[in-house]
């Protein structure tokens, strides 16, 4: 069954036929192509291909600087040397060894940075491969002339400058100053969209802080050079350079602008200073005529340059394990409950709806009993006036003043002061606190308000959170006759020539629809806290700059001892935050003070002696005066013109809404 | 020497068909020592001679041996082709995802390549004994269908997909030699779409499809999905245009060097070629594969039995299929798959590969004269 003889392969020869047509019209339409690529859109792709020659090659933006009020840096850009390599060049076996070996690393840093390029240099369909990357910043004088001195060991391997961010004072507030680190991969796109110019992986972008808030000013925009790459080493001639880079060659980086902060160095430090001693704790200080935010700590804080650095894993989870929360602004980002600190507004509520006088008298036996609950003091007050009440601090009077003024009309006050609502500062995502109302009550908890949460709203407990932020402009209102101002952290921003661009003032947020006489009222009450002897905070009495001021002593939920506690933990979070709102000096204010000492215990005795302390220091230190005396004579205490005298204030704060 | 020995050289030699092997091949070399030079491997185009020389030896080899022999022993080739296929899916090299090599110290080799040959002997003996010369129904296609199937899984297996589709086609070409009737014809084209959704859903990586995607993306929207799977296929066909009609150059192209071009040694070559030698550069050399696959066509109709033949169109198709989809998925006329061009693509495989298709097909053109 031999079928192949020559006669009997004629079967195939139409079929030779159309295959020969097939495969030349199949050819025929490559070479249609090729003209279509070659011929017609040619020159559109030479100029293509110029540009894949031509390469941009971007100029850092100088990111601006954050200063203090005095003009001292806080934040600013380095000149530094960063190790970078194209990872398609890179050696992994000697080159790498050998770098390692140069810089010195230590081996699980040495590991990462080879798992980062092997992660960009195993796919060859991955692009990163022709990306420069960054492995290791900030090298030393040493590790920069030892890889000088052995670069052509180093395939792939090279030296940049790039700026890198240094905070000068380290941990001193860092908190408002915030930190930078390298934009995450997910967040480019979104970044992006809200910026002038795109992000792309590598840069660094402000987190937290200033740093954060005004990432756009700070930033900058980069520049370009255009570079004709040759990777032949036959160098373009001077004409072909001069065809291919017909236009524009360079442009320039806009610099970041310059931040200068309302924050003054100095005061910051007298108020980090007066943290001793208490593991968590946070503290303001504003100006009250203005809202200038002068200081603001809070503790512990974290060094911004080991921030910026990038931590290890290890160094993250020890910041989230960390009791004491590092990570969080407890003056804008925690709420708290005021305690006693809030009774003043309380108290402003009853007189101005006319609940009470202030020559009225209320009894205080030790315990107040309401249905079936009795609600207690610390002691038995006896009869005490509105300011008395003040000055001791006395629970019973506030509940008796609670139960006639109502929820909703102490509510209506303290909003009128600023709580319940976010001051606006403009930084670290500020908490809002809580105000509650009766509605609020209806709707959360159907049928279960009672009185009984009127009286703890009333001291400061139940459901009422405020910030620190929010504590200080209200105080600032009470000493300054009534003028509610937006804390502002930020004085200038200027460009990095010195040009301002922009300068902010203080800025009013209302005058608050009180009666002058309830604020001097108040005010007199907050001196007594004082100075009195029966003062909650007597004993923190200064020989240096007479202080006002409201002692607060939150409770804070029991919690059971967990197996892990040492009876110290035990104690220690179960022990009530301290708080202490003063404002000095007495007799003329320029400044309030807010001190809370998370788990101090008594306000009077650990917030008040801090808050005493930066006061001192700050008349002593920064703002230092010797005609006007700091203390009131005993003699012409009654004499003192409080601020909410002046005619302008009075006239304005009594005119009722 | 004999004269009629020198006459019967003259006479029977097929000048033509190492005159065209020969040319591609030193324009592979020359263009490779473009491309080699400024990626820092100065030294390939020496290492793709060294096979260009194995591979012409071997050639020899095959050439010389008459193909009856081959036709006797045609199932026992093909048989040794699959087992290489087996081997390679237990002891073959991965890299990137997919077993394709044996490594042998620094060299690596790819049996895939050789299967394809291995295809072409194999459907060539059964085709030699099948007693049928017209009409031939779908169940007369079954053994052979199955051969290359067997062939398809197991280089699907590795995964493959570019040499998988080319034994396909490969199949396909030399079936177009027998006569279908029309009913099969018929039966044949309205089964192929839902081969391709099969093949689709189940035969086919993620990343394959995704580079069909791309291209479709590419065809769609010359713009679109440039940086990304589309990269290939964009920056080919801006190093092609770029050369315009008479090019940049020889050693002026930018593409490869730069390494706008990824692969440009085995995948991409005829871009960085066209490149540097323009439209006239690039035509000449599509002409020679033209001239080529002709060529092949013309052995095929002058062998002296039907193996010689099928062999002939077979090797003609593996020419033919990998010149078109190398140039199509260069050109951006195809998906970018990574098949090479013919003697012109750096390799040891493809090129000891091609070298022995050069001599089968010089192997059925000396013994097409009947003694």
């Amino acid at each position: 069954m031999f079928v192949s003889s020559r006669s009997e392969l004629s079967e195939f020869k139409k079929r030779y036929r159309w295959m020969r047509m097939f495969v030349v019209l199949t050819f025929l339409v490559f070479v249609g192509r090729l003209v279509h690529l070659q011929i017609v859109d040619g020159s559109e792709h030479h100029r293509e291909s110029v540009d894949n020659v031509v390469r941009k090659v971007s100029i850092p933006a100088v990111r601006g600087r954050i200063f203090d009020s005095k003009g001292r840096v806080l934040a600013t850009s380095m000149p530094s040397h960063t190790l970078v390599a194209i990872p398609h060049y890179f050696d992994m076996g000697k080159g790498y060894a050998r770098m390692v070996q140069l810089l010195g690393l230590e081996e699980a840093e040495a590991e990462a940075i080879g798992e980062r390029i092997k992660e960009r240099s195993e796919d060859p369909k991955d692009m990163r491969r022709f990306q420069q990357m960054t492995l290791v910043e900030r090298i030393s004088q040493e590790q920069l002339a030892a890889v000088k001195a052995h670069e052509d060991e180093l395939p792939g391997v090279d030296i940049v400058d790039l700026p890198v961010r240094y905070y000068p004072y380290g941990n001193l507030g860092s908190h408002v100053i915030g930190y930078m680190n390298e934009v995450r991969v997910d967040e480019v796109a979104t970044k992006s969209s809200e910026a002038e110019e795109p992000y792309r992986s590598g840069d660094h972008v402000g987190r937290k802080g200033i740093e954060q808030s005004f990432e756009s000013e700070l930033r900058g925009i980069r520049g370009w050079r255009k570079k004709v790459v040759n990777a032949r080493g036959l160098p373009l001639s001077r004409e072909e350079t001069e065809v291919i880079l017909q236009d524009a060659r360079m442009q320039e980086p806009r610099l970041g602008q310059d931040v200068t902060l309302t924050i003054d160095v100095g005061t910051e430090k007298i108020v980090e200073q007066a943290l001793r001693g208490h593991p968590s704790g946070a503290a303001v200080v504003m100006e009250i005529n203005s809202g200038r935010v002068l200081a603001v700590a809070s503790k512990p804080n974290i060094d911004p340059n080991k921030m910026t650095n990038g931590l290890s894993y290890a160094e993250h989870k020890a910041l989230d394990d960390n009791a004491f929360r590092p990570r969080i602004d407890k003056t804008l980002y925690e709420n708290y409950f005021p305690g006693s600190v809030f009774k003043p507004f309380t108290a402003m509520a009853a007189l101005e709806e006319g609940i009470i006088t202030s020559d009225d008298v209320i009894h205080c036996s030790g315990f107040h009993e309401f249905g079936r609950r009795t609600f207690k003091c610390p002691r038995a007050h006896g009869d005490l006036t509105l300011r008395e009440a003040l000055v001791v601090s006395c629970n019973v009077f506030f509940y008796n003043l609670a139960e006639m003024t109502g929820m909703d009309r102490i509510a209506k006050y303290a909003r009128e002061f600023g709580f319940g609502e976010p001051t606006g500062i403009g930084y670290n995502n500020e908490a809002a606190g809580h105000i509650p109302t009766r509605a609020w009550y209806d709707d959360k908890f159907p049928g279960q308000f009672r009185i009984g949460h009127t009286l703890n709203a009333a001291i400061g407990q139940g459901n009422t959170k405020v910030t620190l932020m929010q504590v200080a402009a209200a105080y600032s209102a009470l000493a300054n006759g009534g003028t509610i101002y937006k804390p502002q952290i930020v004085r200038r921003i200027e460009t990095s020539e010195g040009d301002v661009v922009k300068e902010l003032h203080p800025e009013v947020k209302r005058r608050v629809a009180v009666s002058g006489r309830s604020i001097d009222l108040m005010m007199e009450g907050l001196v007594g806290v004082v100075s009195e002897k029966d003062g909650t905070a007597h004993s923190s009495m200064s020989d240096k700059v007479q202080i006002a001021g409201k002692t607060g002593t939150a409770q804070v939920a029991k919690r059971k001892r967990s197996d892990g506690d040492t009876q110290a933990q035990y104690h220690y979070s179960n022990r009530d935050h301290a708080w202490f709102a003063a404002v000095a000096p007495a007799a003329a204010p320029e400044i309030v003070v807010v001190v809370l000492v998370e788990h101090g215990g008594a306000g009077g005795e650990h917030a008040a002696p801090i808050a005493v302390e930066i006061a001192e220091r700050y008349f002593e230190e920064i703002a230092p005066r010797h005609e006007e005396p700091l203390i009131a004579d005993k003699t012409t205490k009654k004499k003192v013109r409080l601020p909410s005298q002046d005619s302008e204030a009075t006239a304005a704060s009594t005119h009722r809404r | 020497m004999p004269r009629v020995l020198v006459h019967r050289l003259r006479d029977e030699f097929d000048w033509v068909l190492l005159s065209l092997v020969t040319v591609i091949a030193l324009s592979g070399v020359i263009n490779l020592y473009s491309t080699g030079l400024a990626s820092g491997a100065p030294d390939l185009y020496l290492t793709q001679i060294y096979w260009l020389v194995f591979g012409a030896c071997c050639a020899f080899g095959v050439a010389i041996i008459d193909y009856r022999h081959y036709e006797r022993h045609g199932y026992i080739l093909f048989g040794c082709g699959i087992f290489l296929l087996l081997l390679v899916l237990l002891i073959g090299t991965e890299i990137n995802h997919s077993t394709r090599w044996f490594s042998l110290g620094e060299y690596r080799f790819q049996p895939s390549e050789l299967m394809k040959v291995a295809l072409v002997i194999g459907l060539a003996k059964y085709l030699h004994h099948d007693p049928r010369v017209e009409g031939r129904k779908l169940q007369d296609l079954f053994i052979p269908a199955l051969m290359t199937a067997l062939a398809m899984v197991l280089i699907l297996k590795e995964p493959d997909l570019g040499t998988a589709l080319l034994c396909l086609l490969i199949f396909l070409s030399i079936m177009m030699l027998t006569r279908l009737t029309a009913r099969s014809t018929i039966t044949l084209v309205l089964s192929a779409p839902i081969v391709a959704i099969l093949g689709w859903s189940y035969l086919m990586k993620n990343y394959q499809k995704e580079r069909i995607i791309s291209f479709w993306n590419l065809f769609v929207d010359p713009e679109a999905d440039k940086l990304g799977a589309g990269w290939h296929a964009n920056q080919s066909m801006i190093a092609i245009g770029s050369g315009k009609l008479t090019g940049k150059g020889y050693l002026q192209g930018t593409a490869g060097p730069h390494q706008f071009l990824p692969e440009c040694r085995t995948d991409f070559p005829f871009a960085v070629f066209a490149e540097e030698h323009g439209f006239l550069g690039a035509t000449l050399l599509v002409l020679l594969y033209l001239i080529l696959v002709m060529w092949c066509i013309r052995i095929a109709a002058l062998s002296r039995d039907r193996f010689g033949s099928v062999i002939a169109i077979g090797v003609g198709s593996i020419f033919f299929w990998q010149v078109i989809i190398n140039l199509g998925m260069v050109m951006g006329l195809m998906p970018v798959v990574g098949v090479t061009l013919p003697l012109f693509s750096y390799g040891g495989s493809s090129i000891l590969t091609f070298m022995l298709c050069v001599g089968l097909l010089m192997n059925v053109s000396i013994h097409r004269i009947r003694r």
